[in-house]
């Protein structure tokens, strides 16, 4: 890259180098879905070159014409025009060659495409329903919803997974040829999709949200990226009054919630802090509300599902005082969610809880039926629970813990305790 | 892994509670259910309540409530996982309905869930 040669030019460079991948993670996905809502799933692979070609363009003519004053619509306008240029060629390659050659016609004349507010949100809506197909494998579905709907890069999504960028080509490649064959009808999602495929498509969601709440990497904004763009998501399913139901709230309750400890969650180094050192003046309060409007609107019908049992945990969280009426409610939220649907975490956490709103002893004998031999959380929460009574116990346990552990955050976190 | 039910029966089930007691029992209840699907053994669960209860006699003739000449009522059940008989019977010790005199779990093999039928 061109090196500034002037503070005005550098400070132009700056900006643009911040305004660049903001604009390509919000922008490509809306181009690229409304693209695709318009030629036919199996012309993804165009949608996205039209959508690369576009930014190329701006790329070239920004730094010497200036930033547009609304980049979002210069940019919806180019993609337009390189559509429409793409067709006129098309067309002439047809009459001129493929007549001749006798070819079947890929794709049939379309209209224009169509970046209106509520076209995009449409276009966006059906590409969440579309990904969130239960054949396709769940990391699957998260690599193709980062790629197309985020405009997440090949990079970035192997980043925040800590894989390579071949494996997440495969994913995203696999995906799509199980969409291939997707079309989008006048109503997409109709009402029997919308009722068959929401809870999937809350689940791939949330999956989204938890890949960038646990994310290993090392990149503070990427996580919360990967957070945010899931928030998003479940916006989209709110501002729809066909998607809009209390599970989808629920679910927005819940990730305001733990986004709101963001800040308070890891250290200058990045190192995680837990629960109880974590700075509260470092909660955000607006998410926290936010979280809370959610979960009231959550509260309409009689349906609970595990969001709303999980965001009622994560409400209990948000409150510091450590009173048994808190512990003795996140207890009763864990059984609930245990009845609903079993995960070794919500056992570990049941568990924990109990010691909090009970006693250890009981918490320790609960934990030693579950006998999760395999998972270092287990021996981690064992060595917790011992750590007041049995000091050899706990240490043996945070030993055994250590060996399992597989990230050097969860070995650090794990030597803190031992020397703590 | 084998499927077995705890059904809950009652003596003198009907009598004057006060909610603080029904909100205990809940959470006991509950407590011990969590207790069981903590371990991922918990299966499916309900309470049957005696509102609206029919008992249907032989002769088809219908009566309210299987009150009266019963002396212990079905309260509810649930269906637990188990390797043996001897763990659902562990299962059921902690079962809160216990705590009342007379009261009893029953606990049955569920054959459907032995893969045989």
């Amino acid at each position: 890259m061109r090196k500034p040669s002037s503070i005005r030019e550098g400070y132009f460079f700056m900006q643009q180098q911040e305004l660049i991948p903001h604009l390509f993670r919000t922008e490509a996905g809306k181009i690229t879905t409304v693209l695709c809502k318009l030629y036919g799933m199996d012309q993804v692979e165009l949608a996205e070159d039209i959508t690369a070609d576009t930014f190329l363009s701006a790329m070239e003519t920004w730094p010497y014409k200036g930033i547009p004053p609304n980049p979002a619509a210069w940019l919806y306008t180019v993609a337009k025009h390189k559509a429409i240029n793409f067709f006129t060629r098309k067309k002439i390659f047809d009459e001129k060659i493929t007549r001749e050659l006798q070819l079947p016609d890929i794709i049939s004349e379309n209209d224009d495409p169509d970046f209106s507010a509520e076209n995009i949100a449409d276009s966006q809506l059906r590409m969440l329903f579309a990904v969130c197909d239960p054949v396709i494998a769940d990391e699957s579905q998260i690599a193709l919803a980062l790629r197309i709907l985020c405009g997440f890069g090949i990079e970035e999504i192997a980043n925040a997974f800590l894989c390579t960028k071949e494996v997440i080509y495969k994913r995203i490649f696999r995906a799509k040829e199980r969409l291939r064959n997707v079309k989008f009808q006048a109503e997409y999602p109709d009402p029997v999709q919308i009722e068959t495929r929401s809870e999937n498509v809350l689940r791939t969601i949330y999956l989204l949200f938890s890949e960038g709440y646990y994310s290993e990497t090392n990149e503070n904004t990427l996580r919360e990226d990967l957070c945010f763009e899931a928030m998003r998501l479940v916006n989209l399913l709110l501002e729809n009054e066909k998607t809009n139901n209390p599970s989808a709230n629920a679910l927005m309750a819940l990730m305001c919630f733990h986004a709101s400890r963001f800040a308070a969650r890891r250290d200058s180094q990045g190192r995680m802090i837990f629960y109880d050192d974590q700075d509260e003046s470092l909660w955000n309060r607006d998410l926290i509300a936010k979280g809370s409007y959610f979960f009231q609107l959550s509260s309409k019908g009689n349906e609970i599902s595990r969001y709303h049992l999980e965001a009622g945990i994560a409400y209990w969280h948000t409150i510091r005082n450590d009173t048994k009426d808190k512990w003795e409610n996140i207890l009763q939220l864990y059984n609930k969610l245990l009845v609903l649907e079993y995960s070794p975490m919500a056992a570990l956490n049941r568990t924990y809880a109990l010691s909090k709103a009970r006693s250890v002893g009981e918490a320790i004998s609960a934990a030693e039926k579950l006998q999760l031999n395999d998972s270092q959380y287990y021996f981690t929460l064992l060595g917790v629970l011992y750590k007041n009574n049995d000091a050899e116990k706990s240490r043996n346990y945070l030993n055994r813990a250590l060996e399992l552990a597989k990230t050097p955050a969860d070995r650090d976190a794990l030597n803190r305790q031992l020397r703590g | 892994m084998q499927e077995f039910m705890l059904i809950f029966r009652h003596e003198n089930a009907v009598g004057q509670v006060s909610p603080e007691q029904i909100q205990q029992w809940m959470k006991q209840t509950m407590d011990w259910i969590g207790g069981i699907a903590a371990q991922n053994k918990f299966v499916r669960g309900d309470g049957l309540p005696f509102d609206n209860a029919r008992v249907v006699h032989h002769n088809k003739m219908v009566t309210n409530g299987p009150f009266g000449e019963i002396k212990e009522t079905l309260g509810g059940y649930i269906v637990v996982k188990a390797d043996s008989v001897d763990e659902a019977v562990e299962f059921a010790k902690g079962s809160p309905v216990l705590q009342g005199e007379g009261n009893t779990v029953e606990v049955r093999k569920v054959a459907r869930g032995d893969g045989i039928h």
